[in-house]
């Protein structure tokens, strides 16, 4: 089709050209071009792998977050039931926080889940097309003469070349992404180590830059609905709850 | 002509297909010149519905370079600001 061709072909095509230039002997520019494909193929694993430990990471965190999301609910109810509005609000805070972050968390865990399949199928893909190309180097240097040869060269490398240069395209959006969420990653961990999520009986109300910092992140109006709910639960004795249970114990 | 969308695979469709695909590319390439994003979404999808109703997916181990090399189906469009410009992906 001629005409045809886009500027990432462009591109492509010329990397391929400057590999084949590189040798003047067809054998030795078919030996370098599958050495090349072969190191691809690390580099593909070594993406994967990297995929796949980020997504580890994200998933253990979010299941710390799930289980400090259960605790400040409980410890918000506890302190309603005690009469302590402020302590109750300072949970819910930290709880709408944790829910977000969760949110996103859950999300991202999701496209690193589709990245990792996707890589996958790729790998797989072009294994089988540097096999072809193995396949072909040999029949390519037994049967044809030196001129004859870099012709059909040109056509096996570009094939192989541009899903070489494709999965490398799709590697770097990979790893960009992987960084975003490592950077997102490590923002909830400094919230985590500030003690953002941690128990907050074990700290008045309002005290500490923490819950200064709560405020402007947190949506004042879901902490006013969730604590109206709450109120309403208990002064209609919606005793079902065990921290509401807890608390008619130690009025 | 062989068509890949980058990140899936290759594609064989009927060369009449070049027509009608270099049109939608040439108005993505106005639409992003005019930051219209959901112009831009709505004939990117076209685009790759094209190629998913009349395409055949390459066998793995055919070895053939592209004629039309698409962007990946998740294209932001920051990226697609780099990719569809002048004459877009196909030049006339």
């Amino acid at each position: 089709m001629p005409g045809l061709g886009g500027r990432m072909s462009t591109v492509i095509k010329a990397k391929i050209s400057r590999m084949l230039d590189r040798a003047e002997d067809p054998g030795e520019t078919l030996d370098y071009g599958y050495q090349k494909q072969v190191e691809m193929l690390q580099n593909v694993k070594k993406g994967i792998a990297d995929v796949v430990t980020a997504k580890k990471r994200l998933q253990m965190q979010s299941g710390k977050l799930e289980q400090q999301v259960v605790k400040l609910d409980t410890q918000a109810r506890q302190a309603l039931a005690q009469g302590n509005e402020p302590l109750a609000r300072t949970a819910l805070e930290r709880k709408t926080l944790a829910q977000t972050e969760l949110q996103t968390l859950d999300t991202q865990v999701k496209e690193l889940e589709g990245q990792q399949e996707q890589l996958t199928a790729n790998e797989q893909k072009l294994r089988q097309k540097i096999e072809q190309f193995r396949t072909k180097k040999e029949v390519i240097k037994a049967q044809y003469s030196a001129a004859e040869a870099q012709v059909r060269i040109g056509e096996a490398a570009s094939g192989v070349g541009e899903e070489m240069a494709d999965l490398g395209l799709a590697m770097q959006r990979a790893e960009d992404k992987t960084e975003q969420m490592r950077a997102r990653a490590g923002a909830v961990e400094e919230l985590e180590a500030a003690g953002t999520f941690d128990d907050i009986t074990q700290l008045g109300p309002g005290e500490d830059d923490i819950d200064r910092q709560l405020k402007e992140l947190t949506s004042g109006a879901q902490v006013d609905d969730e604590l109206a709910k709450m109120k309403a639960e208990l002064e209609t004795g919606g005793g079902d709850s065990p921290a509401l249970e807890q608390g008619k114990e130690n009025p | 002509m062989i068509v890949r969308i980058s990140g899936e695979g290759q594609f064989r469709l009927p060369d009449e297909d070049a027509g009608r695909l270099n049109e939608l590319d040439n108005r993505a390439v106005k639409a992003v010149e005019q930051g219209d994003e959901t112009g831009f979404r709505e004939l990117w999808s076209q685009m790759l519905e094209l190629v998913a109703s009349d395409g055949n997916a390459l066998a793995d181990d055919e070895l053939v370079e592209s004629d039309v090399i698409l962007p990946p189906r998740d294209v932001t469009f920051q990226e697609a600001k780099g990719e569809f410009t002048g004459d877009g992906l196909i030049p006339d």
